[in-house]
């Protein structure tokens, strides 16, 4: 059985380094004839992982981002070494709690990421976060 | 990177045009600019995203909390010429419940004004 071609980023937790996730996916959807729409929906679903790989992690070592790509679907994993999350744990933001009280406005990654991807899984323990994001092709895509 | 291109004043709705990544520096950017406008009794505000085609969700909390502060003010925020993505991260958010889109500047000038 052949591997899948898998394309695999290495980033430092500087300002802004997501975009250069986001230019890499792009390059990756347009291989896979992706359609601009889920192409931003991947870009998106990134940041907001790198986001929280970034801000959450309490790490300073790098992420991985892995891009693996079937006939089917783009697979993306972000890998963090960080302290780790219980992603049950995270709440569900909603705006109507969080416009006109003292709530923190923030807090919408996860909820962004499964709303984006078709497929999202959480892996994490003390020694880092592994998050898998899977985007379907649809038959608009072959 | 990304950054206020232009700021202009209309019939009493400042237009905020931008370009770039809307991340937290160019949210508190928007932000900033929106309440130098505030203070001088500005409460309607338009920000054209058309050079913007990026969006996270930090630089969008920040709009939530202008919209929070135009609400007190019984102002209001608009957005303009959205990348079909920053739309879609809107509508998930829910920010459009609380602001207007328009497709162009021109139809928002014409709604608006």
């Amino acid at each position: 059985m052949s591997k899948n071609p898998t394309v695999e980023l290495k980033l430092p937790i500087l300002k802004n380094m997501e975009l250069i996730a986001t230019q890499t996916a792009e390059v990756v959807s347009k291989h896979m004839n992706l359609s601009e729409e889920k192409s931003g929906e991947i870009s998106m679903a990134i940041i907001e992982a790198c986001i929280n790989a970034f801000e959450h992690s309490n790490s300073k070592e790098e992420i991985f981002i892995h891009f693996i790509i079937s006939e089917t679907s783009l697979t993306v994993k972000v890998i963090d070494q960080g302290v780790g999350f219980d992603a049950t744990k995270v709440a569900i933001p909603d705006i109507d709690s969080k416009i006109n009280t003292k709530e923190r406005k923030r807090g919408w990654g996860v909820m962004l990421i499964k709303e984006l991807m078709d497929y999202v899984h959480f892996t994490s323990d003390s020694s880092g976060t592994t998050l898998t994001m899977v985007k379907n092709k649809g038959q608009k895509d072959e | 990177m990304s950054k206020i291109l232009n700021t202009e004043e209309s019939n009493g709705l400042v237009i905020i045009s931008t370009q770039g990544y809307l991340n937290k520096d160019l949210g508190e950017e928007i932000q900033s600019v929106a309440n130098e406008f505030i203070e001088k009794g500005t409460t309607k505000f338009l920000i054209n995203l058309s050079q913007s085609n990026i969006v996270n969700s930090i630089g969008a909390s920040i709009m939530i909390e202008l919209i929070e502060t135009l609400q007190e003010i019984d102002g209001d925020l608009s957005f303009c010429e959205l990348a079909p993505i920053i739309e879609k991260t809107f509508n998930i958010m829910g920010l459009t419940k609380y602001c207007k889109t328009f497709k162009s500047q021109s139809e928002a000038i014409e709604a608006l004004g």
